[in-house]
């Protein structure tokens, strides 16, 4: 597709205006490559009128690959009686190297790959983490999926299913990192790829997995189960190189960006030897000290991760904020990473089983309780979980109820006793 | 055309470790600290004493397979074939000799022509969504908005002279796949969607009625069909079901808007992460260039880079000055529209006789 499009005049003078200034232009770029691929002079013009109109010419249908419930993000122009050639003109979409890295080779592939099926567009990355691959039509599409897996890659998510993972860069280039982020995701994307490939959840599931609580992957609020790493015990502090930052400086710069800032008033200054001390028992490991002073403060030796549970954006009961799920578990051995998947597996089959159509995982929570999702899936409270203790008083405490009469039978059981509504699982 | 194979081959994800520069197999985990050398130019030290240069441009996120090449081609001239990408689409190039960092500007300067920064204190790349390109939801452009927006804040993305770093986000519809940021821009609706009677049997009717945040859909049947309707006074234009299903037309090009929102934060440095709230609404849906949108971000900024503390997030600024303040400081007018009626609503109010007088 693409080559044989019609031709067709490029008239966008509204996206004209997108071609000056300093940041590059999206626009400019695909003017010049429509001489290569002339269908996207057709594409640009139906921008341009919806520039013109203020209105979207795009819907949507379902196109899959083979063996695939997901992947091909299928659009259809309305205006395709003008711009033929965007009848069918679909994204694919890839999953990514984990911390979006690539050799020049991979990355030409994947150039190639998209110029020989379709329009040749491809944007690094969509919001979902995937590199995606616009402009194919129905063949196109399917023969794309196909060279790429030939060539190694794989088909990304989409629909009622785990999406495709993103990661911040890690261990790979970051001395913030306290787990491997990347093979973390490339071991929860293999474990679970078949979830990941034929949506059959309740809704969308996302990971997303970053290396320290400065969460440069947007874990905390763009995931329904940020991994986010930490560490327990004492963090590494170099005296002298804290001492040197001092003289760079000066005082009062430590005392009101490194000491005044820590949010639980846990590091001290030790003026007359130039030294701080970190009661350590109280550190939250925000990272602001260790992001201020990267060369004196480092992460501890006893690194592992936090596991949240339940951020997504606000369809359908407003914004979700993940919380603490696991307060702290090591990562490093691959029997820390399958027991980390078993983990997930345990906490999806509860959300499964008992929520509804359409209900992310923070929504099922806001629906039935923290209290009763941590029963569901076998998980031990913990203080670490919450910011304070319940203040409303009105309380099922099980274990102070009278019992049934003999023989009554239980009429509403407890959610995280109800057996599932579907009888088709095996 | 090739063979094609039936069954799904399920490979999973790249594997990673072949496209890792050299510097980052050799020091895998074993980081120390980093610098930043100037805007868009860091420096990873290794504790094996190794460096790695990065150099970090801000890139359309669009782009033809004829520019993917050129990115290719320069990271084979200047570093050893290896590149990645950024979460708000910037483009790093690496390379582990400190010489070789200006040379490599150079190439990137004359092949490509982006611009470099979004690194320390800086505004960074926008996180946006695909809008009219190729989304079938979307109110507005966020890819155009944001070449614009981009255009009129370069300066605040090439130097670093921000309190801290500003992430933006700028979403095409409600459903806000660009996500919370510092600074973010939304479309909003105005009206409840308009219901094709005729086409709705497409859609799976119960999923519609279920997916509506207020309750406000009930089937119905129209003309013999069947269909749903709305509650008019329940429905809060979300177009919930207008993702669900196509009959529900939300959008209006006549009455649709923007608002920017402020203050959301994901990381955990200092205060915990913290939503996005409403900063200012009305403000028109003005293709090609949206110069009222930037309008109202330069105004944000520039209270912010006056006012603010160095570390501070907007949001984290905004909390110790207070909102009144950041509404005089902006000029917005504050509206009953700001008061929140979702389910905070009440955790929202000033709870106290701490009053700023």
């Amino acid at each position: 597709m693409g080559n044989d499009a019609k031709k067709m005049v490029m008239n966008t003078p509204m996206l004209d205006e997108l071609e000056s200034g300093p940041w590059p232009s999206f626009i400019t770029d695909l003017k010049k490559y429509s001489e290569k691929r002339p269908v996207i002079t057709q594409l640009l013009n139906q921008l341009n009128d919806s520039y013109e109109t203020k209105w979207n010419y795009w819907q949507g249908k379902i196109i899959n690959c083979s063996g695939y419930g997901g992947g091909i993000i299928a659009r259809v122009s309305d205006k395709s009686d003008v711009y033929p050639d965007l009848a069918n003109f679909h994204t694919v979409r890839v999953i990514e190297p984990p911390g979006w890295v690539y050799s020049t080779d991979a990355l030409r592939n994947i150039a190639d790959i998209a110029e020989r099926n379709g329009a040749g567009i491809i944007q690094l990355h969509g919001m979902s983490g995937d590199i995606l691959l616009l402009g194919f039509d129905d063949e196109g599409s399917l023969q794309c999926c196909e060279d790429l897996m030939n060539d190694g890659w794989d088909i990304g998510g989409s629909g009622a299913a785990m999406r495709t993972l993103q990661c911040c860069v890690g261990q790979a280039r970051c001395e913030m990192a306290c787990y491997d982020t990347m093979k973390t995701t490339k071991h929860i994307t293999d474990t679970f790829i078949e979830y990941l490939h034929r949506p059959e959840f309740v809704y969308k599931c996302k990971f997303k997995l970053s290396g320290c609580g400065n969460d440069c992957a947007n874990a905390i609020v763009r995931s329904d189960l940020p991994i986010i790493g930490t560490w327990r015990g004492p963090m590494e502090i170099k005296q002298s190189e804290v001492a040197a930052f001092i003289d760079k400086k000066g005082l009062d710069y430590v005392i009101d960006n490194v000491i005044a800032r820590c949010p639980t008033n846990c590091i001290s200054l030790k003026t007359a030897t130039k030294e701080i001390e970190v009661d350590d028992a109280n550190c939250v490991h925000c990272m602001h000290c260790l992001n201020v002073m990267p060369k004196a403060l480092s992460p501890g030796k006893d690194k592992g991760v936090t596991i949240l549970v339940g951020g997504h954006r606000t369809l359908k009961i407003g914004d979700t904020m993940s919380s603490v799920l696991v307060p702290f578990m090591k990562l490093e051995t691959d029997e820390d990473l399958v027991k980390l998947t078993d983990f997930i597996d345990e906490v999806w089959e509860f959300w499964n089983d008992n929520g509804m159509d359409h209900e992310r995982i923070g929504e099922f929570i806001h629906r039935i309780g923290m209290g009763n999702f941590l029963k569901g899936c076998g998980i031990e409270p913990d203080p670490r979980m919450i910011r304070e203790p319940r203040t409303t008083s009105y309380i099922k405490f099980e274990e102070l109820a009278p019992s049934r009469m003999e023989g009554e039978r239980e009429q509403n059981p407890p959610v995280w006793n109800r057996e599932p509504e579907s009888s088709e699982t095996m | 055309m090739s063979e094609t194979k039936l069954a799904p081959r399920d490979q999973g994800a790249p594997d990673y470790t072949k496209f890792l520069h050299p510097v980052m197999v050799d020091n895998y985990g074993e980081w120390d600290y980093h610098e930043r050398i100037k805007p868009g130019v860091l420096v990873h030290v290794a504790k094996s004493g190794d460096k790695l240069f990065t150099v970090r441009a801000g890139s359309p996120r669009t782009m033809s397979a004829d520019t993917v090449r050129i990115i290719c081609e320069i990271a084979d001239q200047h570093c050893e074939g290896f590149l990645r990408f950024t979460t708000r689409c910037n483009v790093e190039f690496m390379c582990r000799e400190e010489s070789e960092v200006e040379p490599l500007i150079a190439t990137i300067g004359e092949k490509l022509g982006w611009p470099l920064g979004g690194t320390g204190p800086s505004v960074s790349n926008i996180a946006h969504t695909q809008g009219w390109l190729h989304c079938n939801l979307p109110g507005s452009d966020a890819a155009g908005s944001t070449k614009a927006l981009m255009d009129d804040l370069i300066a605040d993305f090439t130097q670093e002279d921000l309190p801290n770093r500003v992430h933006i986000s700028s979403s095409c519809c409600q459903i806000n796949c660009a996500s919370h940021g510092d600074i973010s821009i939304i479309v909003q609706h105005h009206h409840a969607p308009r219901i094709d009677h005729n086409n709705m049997q497409i859609c799976e009717l119960p999923k519609v009625v279920a997916i509506c945040p207020a309750a406000a859909i009930r089937p119905k049947l129209v003309n013999g069909k069947e269909s749903v309707e709305i509650v008019e006074e329940k429905c809060m234009y979300c177009g919930a079901c207008h993702g669900q299903c196509p009959s529900m037309e939300i959008r209006d090009s006549e009455t649709d808007t923007l608002s920017i929102w402020v203050g959301g934060k994901m990381s955990n440095a200092r205060s915990a992460p913290t939503f996005m709230k409403l900063a200012v609404w009305g403000i028109p849906n003005t293709p090609p260039r949206w110069p009222e949108v930037s309008e109202a971000v330069k105004k944000i900024l520039s209270a912010y880079k006056e006012t603010g503390k160095p570390w501070e997030r907007v949001g984290e600024w905004i909390d110790r000055i207070g909102w009144a303040k950041f509404f005089e400081l902006t000029g917005f007018p504050f509206t009953r529209y700001h008061i929140d009626d979702g389910p905070e609503a009440l955790s929202t109010l000033n709870r106290s006789a701490m009053v700023r007088l």
